[in-house]
């Protein structure tokens, strides 16, 4: 019964894909004059910029210009960049594993984090902990990524301690994994990020649950504190959380984009604010679709993950 | 739980956000001033405040111009350049000064446009319910599929770095998230009464979503207000210090940090100063409309209780 449920969400995710697909293509036909125009620049020889519009496909209908950049993004083939004219494809598989190590490192430590703090917080509730805590989670879901990012580089690489690389200065070619050193500082900001957000649904869900009375009815029955909170409570307060994970891992997709430009780390992120500098729609279109597939895949998964461990929703039927 | 995942605010906001006031929207301003019982909504507002007077006003106490050359790049506090100089030999002070207008006018331009598009989009949707509320909900997804700063970053590569598509575009990706709040809160003022009644006696559609709906859905709309004030900052500052807003040599705080981070080990006040400016405001703003939310949260107590 729940698989209807998920065939559904499945198919209303495959169409949302395809009308954001629409939206990033028609960016293209948003640039004054036409895309070739817009790369070259003023002073562009009208042979280059025929040459560009054969490249681009530019002569053709615009529906066939859609079809055929969609044919090449279900096919991997992402053509070339407007600005270095190397394959896209290239570009983005020489930096999508390091930015995926970054958030997978961030994830890593932030989703334990966040659930330690909701339960700790909890458990004191209105208690100068939780205050405490309450505050900061505040003043930090406030921060814009950028402000946490320039305040650990002051705190940690430059006036205070020293001990961290301000910016990493891996080639492109590079793996972060290689120097895991120049991960620390980037991953830590997300961290800070998210950590918020995730552990305030927890600390809400958790109170919840305790407050419930099969929590109690644990209590009475004689189990120690511990198995009550880590084996009975936590299990059932972490379902609520589901939904905002994906929502801040998915976040994480634009975050990255700010962390590593602060940084200097050579991730995807970085790759599209330089290539929004020079105007390289092949790049920001490819790059835009992947962030949106990872978005809306993500919600995805929480909803199918939120439909299965839900007994209401998993055999509601009809 | 959906309408809660991507609140700054605590899960006040998450279970205040379907309440509204009383008919008739009598209680319109006792939630700001519930709110400003709160320290927090206070001290909010007190950093704002300041914030917003040292951006505005900055330009008439700047002893010199913002592009005036009036020391050796990046050196440090002098009694001519009371922060020092930046990369370019520029004072800091007065550049900090200069710089704060444009973010303060750009976040509101963008919050505006997204909370009247995202109002009325959430509004109707919830009014009619029928097919059309499928439609705008496809279209929320849509535009939910792109995180925020991306979607603008699709928008600066195709027109340049201009200021108007920064207020379109951050403006435009908060309505849906605007929208999906204002229409859970309206679902529930729907079913009520009088809105039957209005309808009953053959009032206008559109008298009813905006002189019925609307007056009774202002307090979760105060709240949202804030949020995306917070989020607007964040936004077009960093928008500014990736380089795709005011161009140089204008002074503008998002774009003093770009200029300066590479010196930051000699010369610090030059990012020191914007970045501080940035994170007060938007510690300063998401204080008061946590103060609201937890001042709503009051109301709904008392209202059940």
């Amino acid at each position: 019964m729940s698989l209807r449920l998920v065939l559904r969400r499945l198919a209303l995710g495959l169409l949302t894909l395809w009308l954001v697909s629409l939206l990033i293509f028609a960016a293209t036909l948003a640039l004054p004059g036409d895309a070739a125009q817009a790369i070259l620049g003023r002073e562009a020889t009208p042979e280059r910029l025929a040459a560009l519009r054969d490249q681009l496909n530019l002569d053709e209908p615009v529906v066939s210009q859609y079809v055929q950049w969609l044919g090449g993004i279900i096919t991997g083939d992402l053509g070339n960049s407007a600005a270095t004219q190397a394959p896209v494809g290239q570009l983005i598989s020489d930096r999508v594993g390091n930015s995926l190590f970054l958030v997978v490192v961030s994830a890593a430590f932030a989703i334990p984090l966040s659930i330690l703090f909701g339960v700790a917080m909890a458990m004191r509730r209105d208690r100068p902990f939780d205050h405490v805590a309450s505050t900061t989670s505040l003043v930090l879901a406030s921060l814009p990524e950028f402000v946490i990012g320039i305040a650990l580089i002051l705190l940690f690489a430059t006036e205070v301690f020293q001990v961290l690389p301000a910016v990493s200065l891996l080639g492109t070619g590079q793996k972060a994994w290689d120097d895991p050193q120049v991960v620390v500082l980037p991953a830590a900001t997300l961290v800070l990020a998210v950590v918020p957000y995730i552990s305030r649904i927890m600390r809400g869900s958790m109170i919840e649950v305790l407050e419930s009375e099969y929590v109690t009815m644990a209590g009475l029955k004689g189990l120690s504190r511990r198995v009550v909170i880590w084996r009975h409570a936590v299990p059932n307060a972490i379902v609520p959380a589901i939904q905002v994970t994906a929502l801040q891992l998915a976040y994480l997709a634009g975050g990255v984009v700010v962390v590593e430009f602060v940084f200097g780390y050579p991730g995807i992120g970085a790759a599209l604010v330089e290539a929004v500098g020079n105007r390289d729609m092949p790049v920001v279109q490819a790059v835009t679709m992947l962030a949106a597939t990872i978005y809306v895949g993500l919600n995805l998964l929480a909803d199918i993950a939120t439909i299965l461990v839900t007994p209401k929703l998993r055999t509601a039927g009809r | 739980m959906s309408e809660t995942v991507d609140t700054a605010v605590d899960l006040v906001v998450a279970q205040t956000v379907p309440s509204v006031d009383a008919p008739g929207g009598r209680r319109r301003f006792g939630l700001l001033r519930d709110a400003l019982r709160l320290t927090r909504t206070r001290i909010g507002l007190g950093i704002v405040v300041l914030v917003i007077v040292v951006a505005l006003g900055g330009p008439l106490i700047a002893p010199h111009s913002p592009t005036e050359f009036v020391a050796i790049p990046n050196s440090p506090p002098s009694g001519e350049a009371l922060f020092g100089a930046d990369a370019l030999g520029r004072d800091v002070w007065s550049r900090f000064l200069h710089g704060g207008a444009t973010v303060l006018w750009l976040a509101a331009a963008a919050t505006v446009l997204g909370m009247v598009v995202g109002v009325i989009v959430g509004l109707i949707a919830a009014y009619s319910r029928n097919w059309l509320d499928d439609v705008l909900m496809r279209g929320n997804d849509v535009l939910l599929a792109f995180p925020q700063i991306i979607f603008v970053l699709l928008a600066v590569s195709a027109v340049g770095p201009k200021l108007w598509i920064i207020v379109l575009t951050v403006g435009l990706t908060h309505a849906p998230r605007i929208a999906r709040v204002m229409r859970g809160a309206a679902l529930e003022v729907v079913e009520r009464d009088f809105i039957k009644s209005a309808e009953v006696v053959g009032e206008k559609r559109w008298r009813i979503v905006f002189g019925e709906l609307l007056p009774n859905v202002t307090s979760p709309l105060l709240v949202e207000l804030g949020l995306r004030m917070t989020y607007s900052i964040g936004l077009v500052a960093g928008i500014s210090f990736l380089g795709f807003g005011l161009q140089p040599p204008t002074a503008d705080w998002g774009l003093m940090i770009n200029e300066n981070r590479l010196s930051l080990t000699v010369q610090p006040w030059a990012v020191l100063l914007p970045v501080i400016a940035i994170g007060l405001l938007t510690v300063g703003t998401n204080l008061v409309t946590d103060g609201l939310a937890r001042a709503l949260a009051g109301i709904d107590r008392k209202a059940g209780g």
